[in-house]
Order: structure tokens, then C-alpha cells, then sequence
């Protein structure tokens, strides 16, 4: 069986309040299968890895072949309770270390 | 060599300073290295300078723009000769398809863009595109709408994008992407721009060339034109006085 190959993200969320991961990754759900309908949604692979409330990182893991379709839903995001809100990817890296060595950086 | 990122449609409100500089700034920790901002005709050289001082500090080249919106051909004519040697980049919002035309066939114009929430308006088809391709014009997308619209009236818009980019490519014409925000909450960094115009089938070496080498190239060619020692396209003074 052929390796299924990964993608890290790391989002910055700019938005001048808190919210937690529920709110996000609901959001980013709901962005991707707005553009991209159930079907592309189920082919991210998109798990929240993990989500730094204070100071709004959070990592992704998605499957290396859906890093355009998550980067233009991201992009795509411009609220979040009705509270306006840009999320940006910081960096992609092939494995989790080294995407939290390119974080501290 | 390092890829610049160029966003060409800035429209900050420019009564506030703060304001500007603010998106400016943002644009620059989002990895833009050149913005054009949007400029009434009234803006003063003056103003202009001290905003360009402003923006190298943020390590940014701003580039002057202005939004042409005539009504008619013989105004747009008109317009072009009062501005086209004052700003940088001169973009046209082709309301009607006789102003489309003048506009893709005037070799004074840089960027045609069309209003994007009335697709009736959307002119660019393939005689616009042979028009473009032969004056070195570019077809001009704001990402904006993709950010506001929702629903039906998104899928509308991708769909007459998609048509619109397949027809710039097979006629040479350039696209750039741009961001077309006044506030710094909807811009993008660069390749989200690029994965955006993924949306409307580009491929991924166009996408990028839209937010890069395709804005940066207008922007090069009319710095060249503006400076005092442009002759004709090819010629400049290298030297002058009684040594040549």
C-alpha cells in the first residue's frame, strides 16, 4: 500500500479576542466543504494537531496533495462568530518537528 | 534569486494616514515586497513623496495608481492624457463593453478590471483578449469578492473567472491577482492569493506569476517609461552634454 504523505501547517489566527479549537476548526470545516462540498472536504485529511490560545497558533495536519485546497479555504475565512478574523499560514513543513523548529525561528 | 510578491490594488481610505501606513505595514509582515496604492487624480506629488518615505522605512516599495472610471470612450481618452505620466500604474474599471474596448486597445492603460458582482459587465471575452494582447494591457482579478460573496453568487463568479482566465491564456494576456481591500483584516499573504486563483483553474506556475513576476513587470516597464531618460521602448540616454 502506498505511504500516505503529510503536511503541517501552522496558522496564525489575527483576530483581537479568544476563541477556542471547537470555534476554529469549525470554521475551517465549514470554509472547506463551502468551497470545495463534502467530497473535497473528506480528502484534506484534516486533523487540529494542536492550538496555542494565547498566542493564536495552531497546527494542522493535512494530506500533502490538499495543501492548495486548505490554503485557499483558510484564506477564505473572514468570520468567526460573526467576529472578523483572517487566518494565515506561517509556514508547511513535511514533519512536525520541524515545523515547530521553523515556528521558533 | 528571492521572488518578489506585488499586490497592485490597495485602496486604504486616505483621509487617515495612520490608516494607510497601517495596511502598508501589514502587507509587508504578510511578504509583500511592492504595493500599489489606489490615488484620487487630486493627490498632490508632495503627499506622494512623503508616503513613499513612510513605506521604506516599513521596507516597501509603494507604487501610485489610479482607478479610471470614465463613462464614455472620449473620456477615457481624455483622462489617460491628464494622468498617465503622473502615476505608475493606471488600471481601468471597464463598466460597459464600447469603454472595455477603448480601454484594450489603448496602450496607455495597464490593468483592465471588471466589476466583479455583476457578471453581465464582465466583458473580457476573446475579442477583448486579442485587443489586450496585442497593447500589453493585463486582465486585473480582485480576490474580494471570492472573500465576501457566499452561496450561488460565488459559484457565479468562479465559474465566469475560470472562462475569463482560459481565455487570457490563450491569448498571451497576462493575469494579476490582486487583493482590491480596504481594510488590512482581508488581506492575504501572497500564495493565498496564488491558491485562490487555483480556484479559477490556473495552474500553479500562473497563480504565482500572477502575484509576482506579472505585477512586477508593469510596474518595471512604466518606471522605465516615467523616467526622464525613456526615449522609446529599447532606447534610453545613457550619457549627455559635449562628451557624446
Amino acid at each position: 500500500m502506498k505511504r500516505l504523505k503529510r503536511r503541517y501547517l501552522a496558522l496564525v489566527v489575527d483576530f483581537g479576542g479568544v476563541f477556542g479549537s471547537k470555534e476554529l476548526m469549525d470554521a475551517v470545516w465549514s470554509a472547506i466543504s463551502k468551497l470545495y462540498g463534502e467530497y473535497g472536504a473528506s480528502r484534506t485529511g484534516l486533523t487540529l494537531i494542536d492550538y496555542d490560545v494565547e498566542r493564536r497558533i495552531a497546527v494542522v495536519r493535512i494530506l500533502h496533495t490538499a495543501v492548495d485546497m486548505v490554503r485557499a479555504a483558510l484564506a477564505s475565512i473572514t468570520k468567526i462568530d460573526d467576529k472578523p478574523v483572517a487566518i494565515h499560514v506561517l509556514t508547511v513543513s513535511g514533519t512536525i518537528r520541524a515545523l515547530y523548529k521553523k515556528i521558533k525561528q | 534569486m528571492k521572488r518578489i510578491f506585488a499586490d497592485l490594488h490597495l485602496c486604504p481610505k486616505l483621509n487617515g494616514a495612520d490608516q494607510v501606513l497601517r495596511m502598508i505595514s501589514k502587507a509587508s509582515s504578510l511578504g509583500y515586497h511592492l504595493v500599489a496604492v489606489t490615488f484620487p487624480a487630486s493627490f498632490t506629488e508632495e503627499g506622494f513623496r512623503r508616503m513613499r518615505s513612510m513605506c521604506e522605512e516599513a521596507k516597501i516599495d509603494l507604487v501610485s495608481r489610479i482607478d479610471l472610471k470614465p463613462r464614455a470612450s472620449r473620456e477615457l481618452t481624455y483622462s489617460l492624457r491628464r494622468v498617465r505620466r503622473r502615476f505608475e500604474v493606471v488600471a481601468v474599471m471597464c463598466e460597459s463593453k464600447d469603454l472595455a474596448r477603448q480601454a484594450a486597445r489603448d496602450r496607455r492603460v495597464d490593468l483592465l478590471n471588471f466589476p466583479s458582482f455583476d457578471l453581465r459587465r464582465r466583458f473580457f471575452d476573446y475579442a477583448e483578449a486579442e485587443l489586450a494582447s496585442k497593447t500589453l494591457s493585463s486582465l486585473e482579478i480582485d480576490v474580494k469578492p471570492l472573500l465576501t460573496l457566499e452561496g450561488p453568487a460565488r459559484i457565479r463568479l468562479l465559474s465566469g473567472l475560470r472562462r475569463e482566465a482560459s481565455i487570457a491564456k490563450e491569448f498571451h494576456v497576462p493575469i494579476v491577482i490582486s487583493s482590491g481591500v480596504s481594510s488590512e483584516l482581508f488581506l492575504r499573504r501572497p500564495r493565498e492569493l496564488a491558491s485562490l486563483a487555483r480556484l479559477f483553474d490556473l495552474d500553479e506556475a500562473s497563480a504565482i506569476e500572477a502575484v509576482s513576476d506579472n505585477p512586477v513587470a508593469v510596474v518595471r516597464r512604466n518606471r522605465e517609461k516615467l523616467s526622464s531618460r525613456f526615449v522609446a521602448p529599447g532606447i534610453r540616454i545613457i550619457r549627455g552634454g559635449r562628451d557624446c
